[in-house]
Parts: C-alpha cells; sequence; structure tokens
C-alpha cells in the first residue's frame, strides 16, 4: 500500500508526492499504519519513570549506575573508558560516573542535574531521573519528581536519616508520589546487620507515616558491589522480601484516574480556516462527538461538534479521546472559549474563586512574602496572586510547624498560606483532580515554586446585586483590611520620615496605604485652628474622623501628628475600637535635646527665640504613651530597624480576619 | 493509551504550547529520522498545518540522496523552508578537508544556527534532540533558554514541573523546544512504523550496509546491517549495546566534546 498517496495534505497532493524518488523510503513496510493504541510492543508498553532521591552521598548515582551495568544498559566501551579515565587519575572505578555527564560532575563527584536514562528488564521498560542531593539542586529535585510514577528513597545504613531523607520524602508526599521502595544502602559498611536495618526502618516508616507515605518495601542493599539488587544473594539471609529491581517491576505506570469527570485545558484556538479549532489536553475522562462540554471560567456550555485528525480525517472514529490524549475539537456553537478555560462534564464542573488555601514549596532566592504580587499558572491559566497570609511555615525535616503566621515563605521552606487571584479561576482542590489542582508561581521568567491547592475560600454571594457593601467586602477586594497607625511624638522624633517610608513599604506589599500629616491637615481641614489645648483637641479629633473614614473604606491610615495630649489619643482609640478598626499607638521617642539638635524645620531655634508660642516641649507639655503598641527609639536604633517593626505590625493589622471568624479590634 | 500514545500526545502538547508563548518560533529540520517525525507532529497538532517557518542548515556537506528528499518532502508537506549556510566560514575554507571536525560542526552548524536566528529574529527554536542521544541531551529541559552568546547555562536550569515551562525570553535570547526529549531510539522506529512516515532511504540496509544516524558525509559513517525494514531495525536496536552516534566523527573527536559544543549552541 503505498500511504504517499492516499494522505490528503493541506497544501494540496502534487504530482511530485504522488511518485516520491528513491530516497524517499515510504514502501518498505508491508502493513498498514495501526490504529493507535494497538501496535506498542509488551515492553513499551508499561513504562515506568522512576525517580531516585536521597541525601547527598547515599549512593544514589552509584545505585542508578550499577542498576545501568547489571542490566547491561550501559554503551559498548562507555565503562572501559571510565575505567581508563578513573586509573589514569589514580582513583577508585565510580559506577556514578556512567550517569554523571558533564565535566564539572566528575571532577566534584556530585550529580549537577535531572538526568534521564531508559533502561529495560526482561519485564519492562524504565526510566531512571536522577534528582540530586545538593541541598541547592532542590528545583532540579522537583523537576525530576514531579513526571515520576515511583520513586527510590536511599538511606545509608552507616549514616542512617538525614536532612534530606526527610525532605525529600516530604516533597515526595506533597508531589502526590504513592509509589515509593525505600533502599537501605551501604549495608557492607554495617557488616549488613539485621539491627540497623530495622533501626532505620522502624524509624523512617513512622517520619513517612505521618506524611501518608507508606513504602511497599524496604530492601536491604550494597549498590557498589551490586548486593540485593537483582535478586537475592545471601548476603542478608534475614531479608525475606524481594531485591530492588524486583519491587521495582511490582509498581504500574500511573494509571489515569478512574472514573474522574472531564477536564480538558484549553491551549489555543486555531483559525487554519472558517472554523474555531479548539485544542488541548483531555486531563481526565474522555471526550467524544456529540457530547455536552461546558467551559469554566464562565461555565458556557455547548456541545462537540467535530474531532479534529491528521493525516486522515474523521479517524480514529469509533470510541472516546481518552484522558492524556492531546486533542482538537470543534464546537456545535459559535462560543467565545480562549486559552486557560477548562472544558468539564456540565454535571461535574470544577470549582471557581478568587481565593483559595494551598500548601506551598518555595524554589526562589527571594522568599515569597504577604503581599506579593505573581503570576500564577495552572493548567494554562494565568492570573496574577497576591499572597494574603501565610497560617504556617513547616519545618519539612522535623515535620515541626510554626504556630505564629509568618510574614514570609524562604527558599526550600513548604508553608500553608491563602492566595487571591484577580480574576475567578477554575480548579479542582483538595487532590480530587491532581492536574487541576496544583500550579506555579512565576518570579521573573522563572518558576519560583509550586503548591497544591487545599481548599477554595467561597466568598459570600459576591455577585448579588442587594449585597450590602460592607467592610469586610472591601477587605475581600483589596485583600486587607484597614487600619489606623497612630504615630505620635515631639516634633523632629521622625514621624514624617517613617511615615512616608512606611507608605512606600506597605505600597509595594500590595496594600493601600494613606499618610495624614500634621502639617498638611493644618493647611487644610483644620486651617484657622490655633494651639490652644481646646484648637489642640478639635485638631485631633478632626484628624481622627477622617483616619476612620479612610480605614473603613478600606485603607491603613498612617497618621503623623505630635498629638500631645494622652486624652485626646485615648479618644481616637476609643473610636476606633468602636467602629471595629484596627489602631495602634505608635510612640516615635526621641529626646528632646536630639529633636533639638535635628530641627529638621527650625521649629525649636524658632520657638527658643520666642517666636512659636505654645510649642510642645519648650513651653507646652508632652504626654508621653503609658502603654503604647510600639515605641521605637529613633535616637538609639537606625531609621530601617525602626522602620522593620513597624512594617511588620502594619502588616499584621492589616491582615484579613479569616473567614467565619468575627473581626477583634485590638492587637 | 500505548507508550507511543502518550509520547505523541505530549509532543503535541508542548510544539501547542511553544506556539502559543512564543512570537517567532522556528523549527529545526535535517531531513533525519526524528526531524521527520517532528514534522509529522507538527501537522497532527496543528491540524494537518505547520504554522511556522522550517530550517534547514545546511553545512553544504549533505548527502545527496538528503537533497533530494528534502526537495521532495518541501512540497509534500508545503513546508515554508529556509535553507541556510555559513557562506562566511565557507569563503574562509572552513570545511572537512582542512579542519578539525569539531572546529566545522561548531562553524558550519553552531554558528550558522546563530545567523539564521539573528536574520529570522526566532525567539524560539523547536529541535528533535533526545535525552537518550547523549549523556549531555539527558540533562536537557523540555524549554531550555540560550543567552544572547548563545550559551547553554547547564549549571542553573530553570525549575520546569506539572506542564509548565521557561516562556519569556530576554532581547536576543531563545528558547529551545526539545519535544521529542523523552523519546527513546527504539520509539521513534516504533512510531516511524506506526504512522508510516516518509524517511530517507539511507536508513535501510543496501548491500548490507546501512546508517543509523546521518550528518555530514565525510564524518559519518555506515554500519553492517541487513535491516531492509523498520522491525528489521528495532530487532537491530534491541541487541546492540553501541550507541547511536558512535558513527558521527564530531562527538568522540576529544574527551567531552559533545559538552563543549553543546555549551557553545550546538543542538
Amino acid at each position: 500500500m503505498s500511504s504517499l498517496s492516499a494522505k490528503p495534505t493541506p497544501s494540496g497532493a502534487t504530482d511530485a508526492s504522488a511518485r516520491p524518488p528513491a530516497a524517499v523510503a515510504n514502501d518498505i513496510r508491508t502493513s498498514a499504519p495501526a490504529a493507535s493504541g494497538t501496535h506498542s510492543a509488551p515492553v513499551a508498553a508499561d513504562h515506568l519513570y522512576l525517580v531516585v532521591v536521597g541525601h547527598v552521598d547515599h549512593g544514589k548515582s552509584t545505585l542508578i549506575g550499577r542498576l545501568l551495568f547489571d542490566t547491561n544498559s550501559v554503551a559498548e566501551g562507555k565503562t572501559e573508558r571510565i575505567q581508563a579515565a578513573c586509573k589514569a587519575e589514580g582513583m577508585e572505578f565510580e559506577y556514578a560516573f556512567l550517569m554523571d555527564a558533564l565535566l564539572e560532575e566528575q571532577a566534584q563527584n556530585i550529580t549537577m542535574d535531572t538526568t534521564r536514562v531508559p533502561f529495560c528488564t526482561p519485564r519492562r521498560a524504565f526510566t531512571i531521573i536522577d534528582a540530586p542531593g545538593h541541598k541547592e539542586f532542590l528545583k532540579n529535585m522537583i523537576t525530576g519528581a514531579a513526571s515520576a510514577d515511583a520513586a527510590i528513597l536511599i538511606v545509608d545504613a552507616h549514616e542512617g536519616l538525614r536532612e534530606q531523607t526527610r525532605r525529600h520524602g516530604y516533597l515526595l508526599s506533597l508531589l502526590g508520589l504513592k509509589q515509593v521502595v525505600v533502599a537501605v544502602n551501604k549495608m557492607d559498611l554495617v557488616n549488613y546487620d539485621e539491627k540497623v536495618f530495622d533501626r532505620i526502618r522502624a524509624e523512617l516508616t513512622e517520619f513517612l507515616g505521618k506524611l501518608n507515605v507508606r513504602p511497599a518495601h524496604f530492601v536491604p542493599i550494597a549498590a557498589k558491589f551490586g548486593h540485593g539488587l537483582l535478586r537475592a544473594d545471601g548476603q542478608t539471609p534475614w531479608y525475606r522480601g524481594p531485591a530492588l529491581l524486583e519491587a521495582l517491576e511490582q509498581f504500574r505506570s500511573t494509571p489515569p484516574i478512574e472514573g474522574a469527570p472531564l477536564r480538558f485545558t484549553v491551549q489555543d484556538i486555531y483559525r487554519f480556516d472558517a472554523r474555531r479549532i479548539v485544542a488541548g489536553l483531555v486531563e481526565t475522562g474522555h471526550i467524544a462527538v456529540g457530547d455536552p462540554i461546558e467551559f469554566h471560567p464562565g461555565g458556557k456550555r455547548s456541545k462537540v461538534k467535530s474531532i479534529e485528525t491528521w493525516p486522515v480525517p474523521g479517524t480514529p472514529a469509533p470510541g472516546p479521546v481518552v484522558a492524556g490524549r492531546s486533542v482538537a475539537i470543534t464546537l456545535e456553537d459559535e462560543l467565545f472559549v480562549e486559552r486557560g478555560q477548562i472544558g468539564a462534564a456540565p454535571n461535574a464542573t470544577p470549582s471557581e474563586a478568587r481565593e483559595f488555601t494551598a500548601r506551598v514549596f518555595w524554589l526562589h532566592a527571594e522568599p515569597l512574602r504577604v503581599g506579593d504580587t505573581l503570576p500564577l499558572r495552572l493548567g494554562t491559566q494565568q492570573a496574577d496572586a497576591r499572597l494574603v497570609a501565610v497560617s504556617r511555615v513547616l519545618d519539612a525535616v522535623t515535620l515541626d510547624t510554626s504556630s505564629a503566621p509568618a510574614n514570609e515563605v524562604k527558599r526550600h521552606e513548604v508553608a500553608e498560606l491563602r492566595l487571591r487571584v484577580r480574576r475567578p479561576i477554575a480548579f479542582d482542590a483538595g487532590g480530587k483532580i491532581p492536574a487541576l489542582g496544583r500550579f506555579v508561581l512565576m518570579r521573573g521568567r522563572r518558576i519560583a515554586g509550586g503548591g497544591v491547592i487545599d481548599a477554595a475560600l467561597i466568598e459570600e454571594d459576591a455577585q448579588s446585586e442587594n449585597l450590602p457593601v460592607t467592610t469586610a467586602a472591601r477587605a475581600s477586594l483589596l485583600g486587607h483590611r484597614g487600619a489606623v497607625i497612630w504615630l505620635t511624638g515631639l516634633s523632629g522624633a521622625g514621624k514624617s520620615t517613617l511615615s512616608t517610608a512606611l507608605e512606600q513599604r506597605l505600597f509595594r506589599a500590595g496594600v493601600l496605604p494613606v499618610v495624614l500629616d500634621g502639617d498638611v491637615l493644618r493647611a487644610g481641614l483644620c486651617q484657622g485652628l490655633g494651639f490652644s489645648p481646646e484648637d489642640r483637641k478639635e485638631n485631633i479629633r478632626r484628624a481622627a474622623e477622617s483616619a476612620l473614614l479612610l480605614a473603613e473604606a478600606g485603607a491603613v491610615v498612617i497618621t503623623a501628628l505630635i498629638s500631645p495630649f494622652r486624652e485626646d489619643r485615648q479618644l481616637v482609640a476609643s473610636r476606633c475600637k468602636a467602629r471595629n478598626i484596627p489602631f495602634a499607638e505608635i510612640f516615635v521617642n526621641a529626646p528632646l535635646s536630639e529633636c533639638e539638635r535635628r530641627d529638621p524645620k527650625q521649629l525649636y531655634q524658632r520657638a527658643r527665640a520666642g517666636q512659636i508660642p505654645k510649642f510642645t516641649g519648650i513651653d507646652s507639655p508632652y504626654e508621653a504613651p503609658l502603654a503604647p503598641t510600639l515605641e521605637l527609639r529613633t535616637d538609639l536604633e537606625s531609621v530601617s530597624q525602626s522602620l522593620d517593626k513597624l512594617t511588620a505590625l502594619a502588616l499584621t493589622m492589616a491582615r484579613p480576619p479569616e473567614p467565619g471568624v468575627a473581626a477583634g479590634a485590638d492587637i | 493509551m500505548s507508550h507511543l500514545d502518550e509520547l505523541e500526545s505530549q509532543s503535541i502538547y508542548l510544539l501547542r504550547e511553544a506556539y502559543h508563548n512564543f512570537e517567532k518560533p522556528g523549527m529545526l529540520w535535517s531531513m533525519g529520522k526524528d526531524s521527520n517525525v517532528l514534522i509529522w507532529l507538527a501537522k497532527k497538532a496543528f491540524c494537518g498545518h505547520v504554522p511556522f517557518p522550517i530550517v534547514h542548515v545546511d553545512t553544504t556537506y549533505e548527502f545527496p540522496e538528503m537533497l533530494e528528499f528534502r526537495t521532495w518532502a518541501r512540497e509534500h508537506y508545503g513546508l515554508d523552508l529556509i535553507v541556510w549556510i555559513n557562506e562566511e566560514a565557507r569563503a574562509r575554507g572552513i570545511g572537512y578537508e582542512t579542519t578539525d571536525p569539531v572546529t566545522v560542526t561548531h562553524e558550519l552548524k553552531s554558528v550558522a544556527l546563530q545567523q539564521v536566528l539573528g536574520a529570522h529574529k526566532f525567539d524560539a527554536l523547536i529541535t528533535g534532540i533526545r535525552r537518550d542521544e547523549d549523556s549531555t541531551r539527558a540533562k536537557e529541559r523540555y524549554f531550555s533558554p540560550r543567552n544572547a552568546e548563545f550559551e547553554w547555562d547547564y549549571k542553573d536550569q530553570p525549575p520546569e514541573f506539572w506542564n509548565h515551562f521557561t516562556t519569556d525570553v530576554g532581547p536576543g535570547e531563545h528558547v529551545r523546544v526539545q519535544p521529542l526529549l523523552d523519546w527513546t531510539e527504539i520509539d521513534i522506529w516504533r512510531y516511524l512504523e506506526r504512522e508510516n512516515v516518509p524517511l530517507p532511504g539511507m536508513y535501510f540496509s543496501r548491500n548490507g550496509r546501512r546508517y543509523r544516524s546521518l550528518g555530514c558525509w565525510p564524518i559519518t559513517k555506515d554500519i553492517a546491517s541487513n535491516a531492509t525494514t523498520i522491525n528489521d531495525i528495532v530487532e537491530e536496536l534491541k541487541v546492540t549495546r553501541t550507541s547511536e552516534r558512535a558513527g558521527r566523527a564530531q562527538d568522540h573527536h576529544e574527551r567531552n566534546a559533545m559538552q563543549k559544543l553543546r555549551a557553545k549552541g550546538f543542538m
């Protein structure tokens, strides 16, 4: 059968294509092209992607090199070349060198990047993903492990559990890897002692159990000598389980999720001709001509009109397109479908929300901070997401959680947090459909972290027309609540400097700040007020009422007023409390002598000369706060030290209340 | 779903991501078996179209039969084909007759690639490299950034997981998109067979010899083989322990030649 002349080409089959020259081999195969899915040989049918993780120097590369060597998977001559190179450098032969390709790796004796190497046993095909153990290379380990079907966690019998043993164990659980075998390596160094093996097994079983990771087997091995890899070889007569390779052969390549509803990720819309072709990936479920399909976010509904195929249109005709396939469809209705949407079965659609809780691992050198806005990618959706709050940072080594909410997640940390996206996105939370419940966060051009959505935070029906615009609704829109940060202190103590700097910091953190400066107020709103105790009181009252209005509108208000009288400030605090607005009194404290020395506006000079009557500190008293929320000694600490304390306090105050928990005004 | 179906769907996904995310992608084509699979997958991904230019970096040391195949396939597939030769290097006398193979490969392939990329302002190059070809390629990403000097920063590759890739480039930079990374040599042959993809005849045995990998004629050696069908080739590959690129002289000119070539921009 001549396949060429039978194939339609979009440009139109030409005479040249009907009679290919001798240089084109197309008729040497005797069989017609097989229907997809029926022609693969047994070896290729069940292909297992395997990641090897564990602490640095516990023997990952040696194990892989030895597995390749023992299964005859090393190219001819490579072993001999490496043997010769080792001999020339006076080194012992290392099986690890069979894996380590790059010059630096061989020089430093460490693996630098994820490597994938295929090998076969008579029973199945494997691809090994070697993920390095060096701490700074965690991104490579994630890159490798995220696409694996199963994992070998390797532990040095002599050293026992180490930091990365635990960290990698935690990440396997976060990545959803369920098929795990533990290789207890270097058993030769502990004389193949059963007690050592049992101790490691008990310790690791307990640790992994907390993470819901249950290893199928613990296998004692000595990778360097090949013991315990292919079959039982008498070194560990007390061990009754399978050899490592036998254990691996029992794993399955990750099957599609049974019974899951359709999730079709839209990658693009093609208009090569008059039709709109929707191209994408069937993540779960299946898709067939005539099926109803609903696109989220949005919920527009249509039916599948055709499934586009090439080279022969309309093939494979019978049967639906199954999970894992890339597909192109047309719809019966002229819908505006776009990249990022998810086609779903109308009776089982994904969640749509703007805010959710998630567990995130962070890979970027620059920490993820509360208030940061970063592009989030989930499936083919992309939307800017803001970190609203970090509920807790988890120590992946000890599994201890810091009880206090944190303001940032550092590199290699894992955290539970709340994210808010600019517009609603569609997803499946809680691990029901893993592919649509996980996302990455970008920093610059790089993937900076990844996460799994635990739960959507459903807003009160924000779409309802009769919904009153409450303080909570405003907080939901802005992603933070309003607050009043009241700076008090002598003229020249540093209130204006700190208020302006804090305003900039908060703005960068995605918070809406407003500064109310005493001089500005006196020039406008409080024009005509003097410096008598009554006028000062009225001045503060007007400033306080302005702050309340702005804070209720959602802003974080920073006031910079001398506000010398305790009673006036107490009045502001009680007004805020009554209106449920977080309030903090900040004592910006520098001794009078220091303020006079600074005298940025030459006010002290003029007051001393008798040109300004009733000047606070000179001939009018300043009543220092008795119990300020925060005292900043600007004569003793630097501006940035004061600012750090102030920023941390302000962000905590602005953090929105947990849903369902009544907002408390006290800090 | 079979393993080949999985590979096919993954490659199509990658091709569609490349087409969507880049302004000016181009696809490299050597007329060899892998790059013919690449064109086949593009036709499938884009419903019978190849919606970007195809680039052949012509070293001027191409086998005549391969050029014949190029002419035929260009018309058969309706390709927007760009043929690029580093004329400047040829004018300087760079060639296998005068120069070592690593230098020639660098000049006539890597530098030529740099020239065509600059001339056409490509921000992504889709290539047909596979992880099992070479141990440095085994460490590659599906979307692998190259800086303006064409260098591959293999010490600090970007993370890549859950179908999310590096898709932004700075001025002068580009991304190598590598949809066949996970395919093995046997996968390629099984797929060529299953799909009946047209191929250059040089891969099949004539008078007891055939080519396993095709490059420049002065430095590409054929192997002893009686394989006249793809089935024969697959059976042959199952028992061989010789590497695929053993017949490509530039890889073996010196220790780590391939790493050095690749760090400087070779595919």
